[in-house]
């Protein structure tokens, strides 16, 4: 049962990614991006690990899917239904891509991880919140750290300068 | 489960590619911040994954980390295309130029 559920989350997963970039509309390519970033979510609930997928869930389609359709909604209507992409560059980007998934596809076929199974059980969630608090200290505070200063950082780039002091209050 | 490690691992190299792809041709600032997000997407699997089969809880724990530093990252390249649109009415990136010599 677990591998038609992989084959539909891997059609959905890939069938997205491909659709966010080729659709010509960008509200459309945001929406399947979404899908992307859903079929993650769930992929890592067939790896047990309900944590991530959740917090996959409430992160990238929670905040972060609606964040790009709401700067999407910011550009001018004829450039979000506009190509912009260099002709030149599709086949070679084409032939980038095949290569990269043949070569690498073609390392792991021939690598020892085709005979990596496991019967062990999975990670119990409570064990990473052990592992935050305890060993990954440091990280947690410095993460939390560098969300604020990035969230700050991309406040204080979008603040419009034109606007005066005066036509802001009023 | 009947899923192997290497089905994954093969499923994210798919989504790396794609991601590739996408940063080589896209000109749209917009489109390149999606193949990011999907090569980002890619990577965290495989983190997932090998956690998984190992198995150790360090692989979901760093999944995490990599997750919320990827919101970071897109704030900031959200409002980076909204200072560049501003400027330049237009999210190709071959009109950002001003930093060329």
């Amino acid at each position: 049962m677990a591998d038609a559920a992989f084959l539909a989350l891997t059609v959905i997963t890939i069938g997205s990614a491909i659709a966010a970039l080729e659709l010509r509309s960008l509200i459309y390519g945001s929406i399947a991006l979404m899908g992307t970033l859903g079929g993650i979510a769930g992929f890592f609930f067939l790896l047990d690990s309900p944590f991530v997928a959740l917090f996959q869930l409430a992160v990238y389609v929670g905040s972060i899917a609606v964040l790009i359709l709401f700067t999407v909604m910011l550009v001018k209507r004829e450039l979000i239904f506009k190509a912009i992409e260099d002709k030149r560059r599709k086949f070679a980007g084409i032939g980038l891509m095949l290569i990269v998934m043949v070569a690498l596809g073609a390392v792991f076929l021939d690598s020892g991880i085709k005979t990596i199974t496991t019967d062990d059980p999975p990670v119990d969630f409570r064990d990473i919140g052990t592992d935050f608090v305890t060993y990954y200290w440091p990280a947690l505070i410095l993460m939390g750290l560098i969300l604020a200063g990035s969230v700050t950082g991309a406040l204080v780039l979008a603040k419009r300068e034109d606007v005066e002091n005066d036509q802001r209050t009023s | 489960m009947t899923s192997e490690l290497v089905d994954f691992t093969l499923v994210s190299v798919a989504l790396l590619g794609i991601g590739i792809y996408g940063l080589a041709v896209k000109r749209n600032f917009i489109r390149m911040l999606f193949a990011v997000e999907i090569i980002i997407n890619a990577a965290n699997l495989n983190l997932v994954a090998f956690g998984r089969f190992l198995p150790h809880s360090g692989g979901q724990t760093l999944a995490l980390f990599s997750i919320a530093i990827a919101a970071a990252e897109v704030a900031v390249g959200l409002s980076l295309i909204i200072v560049a649109y501003r400027m330049y009415q237009n999210v190709d990136i071959a009109d950002f130029r001003s930093l060329k010599g």
